[in-house]
């Protein structure tokens, strides 16, 4: 039963590692760049809550606050920053290293400027019990939050699946993924449609950010093993995959909970391991670009 | 950028009938050598001067200032000439640490040849390792090796031979007198500076060298000629984690200790990045200057907390985007302290570092 318990709460946190590197795979995928901020942000996220929380709001008002914010944050930090590093890059083979570059000079300053401002302590965001409430479902209790992060998981990433794939500035985002230049032949603004897809990515990061914030403690540091895990979910999963990475996150979680049923001491380190088995035996990932993002 | 290596001579420029116009191909020039001059000098007033003159404290601090240099040099190294950005160095800086205080206390090794060991460690450690991470290309190439990094700390926090969660001490300096122990140290750490600063020279000036530059600007058209591009990585790979091993050893002797949580940390990689990215990426002299202006900012700000990672956060972002080739190339232009290029000298040649060697 012990064991039972641990595998189903490992895919109720594969939810928020899901939902967490969601975002990461999305703009991964549109722009090929990896954002080393993106574990930072998501804790940027979470104070910014935590911030109007203690200004009054309830923290649903403050979720569909900080979540259009973010976005907004995104839209200018790729309009600002991160094409004209891709500009940078073009047409050079080591042409990753500058979106790279830049994104981890954002990722140290921004940690170390959170460190400044809110001091290294942890924090939680107050969730009036629910992070505590439990349903017993035979003889097993499934935790509510977690469920709901899951759920939440499985409709954000349907939803950005669907954008993808219906609507028409979905399929531009794709055309300029698959060739910038001859998307832009077809009237379509290669530099608007990253900026686009970055907003879309730091939203749905804004929301994981901010389940993060509901489930456990966090501290500047934190970003770190978000970051960490986020990716592990997106290259578990398979490059490109947003389903993938759903699948991703939940073997992820399982392994984890599992891991620290045999050795409390150790479940991170068992998600790592996993992460590093799966890259020797299958480096495209368990559902490798089935569907392009 | 390619060009001397992409396109070979076809026409070696063995016309005589050009008479006075031949031109001439040298390496080095009159500045360089200039510089080189200098920089001899700065390095023997740090051998003979600096130790008689400033306090120990000062002395330990410079010593941090060697081992960022070397980090600095090899991380460059990695991803300046090998094209590879890893986020994961923290990982043989931390083999490199734990290795040096085995060696000394529990083998019984002589301080410098503990030290010596432990970057032959972290090579013997990061050969394995390569097969692992060169599966991952570009930006997923450097998350993953900060997983693996992160692997070695938990690891080691596993073994209570290693201290487990609090750490090392070294204990082989026991009974040295402190002044005696901080100045060994301190002339180890030049000594070393000296060593992979000029090793790395060595190794770019070399046919070695010249094939992971033709690798670094175009992989594709380098193994296309020829260049044995997987090899020339990895080799790159286990020389640039030898050297972070090797500052970590610095690292742990010059603290006396280790703990996991600060030898395995990203910071050490972030201070990397910082050095080779503001100082100039893909050249000998800028992790020189980027490290020695890291470890001012680290001095100058460090009673203000972490406002100076702050600030380099923000001069490393704008030195990506508006002065890609860093500090040093703002500066010196195609000037080279370290010749590493050819240049034609002659008549109807252009002025640049990177000269064309085809020229016909």
């Amino acid at each position: 039963m012990d064991w039972l318990n641990a595998g189903v709460q490992g895919v109720l946190l594969g939810g928020q590692y899901a939902l967490l590197a969601c975002g990461l795979s999305l703009i991964f995928g549109v722009m090929r760049i990896v954002n080393l901020a993106h574990g930072v942000l998501a804790v940027l996220a979470a104070y910014l809550s935590l911030v109007l929380v203690q200004q009054g709001l309830p923290l649903w008002l403050a979720t569909v606050v900080v979540v259009p914010v973010f976005a907004a944050l995104g839209y200018a930090l790729q309009r600002g920053l991160f094409n004209p590093a891709l500009a940078r890059a073009r047409g050079r083979a080591s042409g990753e290293l500058a979106p790279l570059l830049v994104s981890f000079g954002v990722a140290v300053a921004l940690t170390n400027l959170l460190q400044e401002v809110f001091s290294a302590d942890t924090r939680t965001l107050p969730t009036g019990g629910l992070a505590s409430a439990g349903l017993a479902v035979g003889g097993l209790s499934v935790g509510v939050l977690p469920l709901i992060t899951l759920v939440v998981a499985a409709a954000v990433i349907a939803g950005v699946q669907l954008y993808l794939a219906r609507t028409s500035t979905g399929r531009a985002m794709r055309a300029v993924a698959d060739d910038a230049g001859a998307a832009a032949m077809t009237g379509v603004d290669p530099r608007h449609m990253y900026g686009v897809a970055t907003a879309l990515g730091f939203a749905t990061l804004a929301l994981a950010g901010v389940f993060v914030g509901m489930s456990t403690q966090f501290s500047p540091g934190s970003g770190d093993l978000v970051l960490l895990f986020a990716f592990e979910a997106v290259i578990i999963g398979g490059l490109g995959s947003l389903w993938g990475t759903l699948l991703g996150g939940i073997v992820l979680g399982v392994a984890q909970t599992v891991g620290a049923q045999i050795d409390p001491q150790s479940g991170v380190l068992a998600g790592h391991l996993v992460f590093l088995a799966v890259l020797l035996i299958r480096p495209g990932g368990l559902m490798p670009r089935s569907v392009q993002a | 950028m390619s060009r001397p290596v992409a396109d070979p001579p076809a026409d070696p420029p063995a016309d005589p009938s050009a008479g006075a116009s031949v031109p001439a191909v040298t390496r080095g020039t009159r500045g360089s050598l200039v510089g080189g001059g200098v920089l001899l000098l700065v390095v023997v007033l740090l051998a003979v001067v600096v130790p008689y003159v400033v306090t120990l404290g000062a002395l330990s601090s410079l010593v941090m200032l060697f081992a960022l240099v070397i980090l600095g040099t090899t991380w460059n190294l990695l991803a300046g000439y090998g094209g590879m950005v890893s986020v994961g160095q923290q990982a043989y800086v931390g083999v490199g640490g734990y290795a040096l205080i085995q060696l000394a206390d529990a083998v019984g090794a002589p301080p410098w040849a503990a030290v010596l060991a432990a970057g032959v460690v972290g090579a013997a450690v990061a050969l394995p390792t390569s097969y692992l991470v060169f599966r991952l290309a570009g930006g997923y190439f450097a998350i993953g090796t900060w997983v693996v990094a992160e692997v070695f700390r938990l690891v080691t926090m596993q073994f209570d031979g290693l201290g487990g969660g609090s750490g090392l001490s070294l204990t082989a300096f026991r009974g040295t007198d402190r002044v005696d122990r901080v100045a060994f140290v301190y002339w180890l750490a030049l000594t070393l500076m000296v060593a992979v600063v000029l090793g790395t020279y060595l190794l770019m000036r070399s046919r070695v060298g010249l094939g992971l530059t033709a690798i670094r600007d175009d992989r594709v058209a380098a193994s296309s000629l020829g260049v044995a591009v997987d090899r020339g990585r990895r080799l790159v790979y286990v020389a640039g984690s030898a050297g972070a091993a090797l500052a970590g050893a610095l690292v742990a002797l010059s603290t006396l200790g280790v703990t996991p949580g600060s030898i395995y940390s990203v910071n050490w990689t972030a201070a990397m990045i910082f050095i080779v990215v503001v100082g100039g990426i893909g050249t000998i002299e800028g992790p020189l200057v980027g490290a020695v202006l890291y470890w001012v900012l680290q001095q100058a700000l460090a009673p203000l907390g972490t406002w100076y990672l702050v600030v380099l956060g923000v001069i490393a972002v704008a030195v990506v985007l508006l002065a890609p080739r860093g500090l040093w190339g703002l500066v010196a232009g195609s000037y080279q302290l370290f010749p590493t290029t050819y240049r034609v000298s002659g008549a109807g040649h252009r002025r640049r570092g990177e000269a064309d060697v085809t020229a016909t």
